[in-house]
């Protein structure tokens, strides 16, 4: 059976260009970029030109950009190099985050707060959208970060970030944002943002796992995670991950050249879907506003169901989803990002499936899949306790 | 670790779903670690539970858990029934993944506290 993979925001396949373009560095093109010899050099020389390209897609000068190992990497670097760099020199051990980071910056940030930072966590209101006058009111003297994602990776959700690098700014203020599920998806320029720090992740736009970028604005300062060697400028010891940032640069290149086309395909793939799965099944919730969300993503509640089951369920079928569910963390804890909209109710977070789209979806799919959604939740409620109790409330 | 076959054809193929109308014992519980529940319906006839049926709303682990406890005591008695281990369930089907075995705890001890509650009520002895 062909599967139907609705997991675009968890990762992307390697594309072909892609494929095509770093198989030379798998051959003849070995060298490490550090030698002084031809080998070296030639790679050298290409791995400046990925760097450029990661570049102009953002609108940086390419020297800002540092190669990485991906978006983890990235945002840990900007919280413990925060650390290190801003907090001894100025006094400011206080950091604004939002409540719906991914867990890199969520779990990174909760540790600092029990190294003795003072760590503000934003709220999101039911639609997923951030607290501006909360952040704003959050912001005291000693706070020197605040990091806002620029795209929830579970909902989609767009959040203002140049409203809030203004905000940052007008107060001596850093303010990075992690851009992973928005960069190679919708325009991006960091210099109309106007941020010090964006993160990037490469396999979120058709390239491989284990490359990622960090762009550090002119003048702004961030100690290595990595010490060592003198790649990336003293920025990042170690040797490069040549195949990677070939990639990432072609990839980019690419993805940039098509947001259009794709923001129309793709977003009409996903409307559809989402008016049919809300029309046709029975008290399901979209988690994150109508508008204002990236046009890849539908995260929905399936009221009385648990999202673990729905998944194992659709994987069945042949349908790749994700869920918030707690079942399915390794922690048994439910998802703060869906828990964060929806006041803390356990069991929309418990009942929400991922269904995020990407280049490789169809339209031809959907119909398959809103019938397998409806079948599925259908035979799990009809053995939840849950609905039952739902349903004598309702006197049937 | 993934699910086992066994798993995987009791959460595709949920045996004894549903409930029981005028059951005889009937007992919900609620999981601290995840918030699930599970609800067991039992039809006693002297000492012996002649059907079983429940309601979960929870992981696959959590139905082929439901599923496999109610296989394993219909039509065995009551004390039978209490001898029954979480262990002996997840044994029966093959294994759980290490994360998944507090969803076993709550279909054993649904049917426990049903079970429990009826000899009780009825001045059976549990040994
Ligand atoms: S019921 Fe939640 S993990 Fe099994």
């Amino acid at each position: 059976m062909e599967r139907i993979y609705l997991d675009y925001n968890a990762t992307t396949p390697v594309r072909a260009e892609v494929r095509d373009a770093v198989l030379p560095f798998l051959n003849d093109l070995f060298g490490n970029p550090s030698s002084r010899h031809l080998e070296g050099r030639q790679v050298k020389t290409k791995i400046e030109a990925a760097r450029a390209q990661v570049a102009t897609a953002i609108g940086a000068e390419p020297e800002r950009i540092v190669f990485n190992a991906g978006a983890t990497e990235g945002n840990v670097t900007i919280l413990r190099g925060y650390q290190v760099n801003y907090k001894e020199k100025k006094g400011r051990d206080h950091i604004i985050i939002s409540a719906v980071e991914h867990p890199c910056i969520y779990d990174t940030a909760k540790k600092m707060a029990g190294e003795g930072y003072a760590v503000t966590f934003v709220p999101v209101d039911g639609e997923g959208n951030i607290d501006l006058d909360g952040l704003k009111k959050a912001i005291t003297e000693r706070t020197g970060l605040i990091s806002v994602m620029a795209v929830n990776n579970e909902t989609g959700v767009i959040y203002p970030v140049k409203e809030i690098a203004k905000i940052a700014r007008e107060k001596g203020i850093l303010f990075h944002t992690d851009a992973a599920q928005a960069i190679g998806k919708m325009p991006f320029d960091v210099k109309d943002i106007d941020a010090d720090f964006v993160t990037m992740s490469a396999h979120k736009f058709y390239a491989p796992k284990g490359i990622g970028a960090l762009y550090i604005k002119k003048g702004k300062r961030l100690d290595p995670l990595l010490t060592g060697g003198h790649q990336e400028a003293n920025r990042r010891a170690g040797t490069e991950n040549v195949v990677g940032m070939i990639a990432m640069g072609r990839a980019l290149e690419l993805a940039t050249g098509e947001l259009a086309t794709d923001r129309e395909r793709i977003g009409k793939i996903r409307d559809e879907f989402e008016r049919r799965i809300l029309a046709e099944v029975p008290h399901s919730r979209r988690n994150g506003g109508a508008d204002n969300r990236l046009y890849t993503t539908s995260n929905i509640s399936f009221r009385f169901v648990e999202g673990e089951a729905v998944q194992l369920k659709l994987d069945h079928f042949g349908i790749a989803v994700s869920t918030g569910s707690a079942c399915s963390s390794g922690t048994l804890d439910p998802s703060h990002v869906v828990m964060a909209m929806c006041n803390g109710d356990e069991e929309t977070a418990h009942s929400s499936i991922r269904f995020s789209f990407g280049k490789y979806s169809k339209m031809e799919e959907i119909g398959y899949v809103v019938d397998r959604v409806k079948e599925v939740v259908a035979q799990l409620r009809s053995f939840s306790p849950l609905y039952d109790k739902f349903l004598s409330s309702q006197g049937k | 670790m993934d699910y086992t076959e066994k798993v995987m054809d009791h959460f595709m193929n949920p045996r004894n779903v549903g409930k029981i109308e005028n059951a005889d014992a009937i007992a919900e519980v609620g999981n601290a670690s995840c918030g699930d529940v599970i609800k067991m319906y039992l039809k006693i006839q002297g000492e012996t539970i002649e059907d079983i049926k429940f309601q979960t709303f929870g992981c696959g682990a959590a139905i082929a858990v439901s599923s496999q406890t109610t296989e394993m005591v219909k039509g065995k008695t009551l004390r039978e029934a209490l001898d029954l281990t979480r262990d002996q369930v997840a044994e029966e089907l093959g294994g759980l993944p290490p994360i998944k075995m507090h969803c076993s705890n709550l279909a054993a001890d649904a049917l426990h506290q049903a079970v429990k509650t009826y000899m009780k009520d009825h001045g059976i002895a549990e040994r």
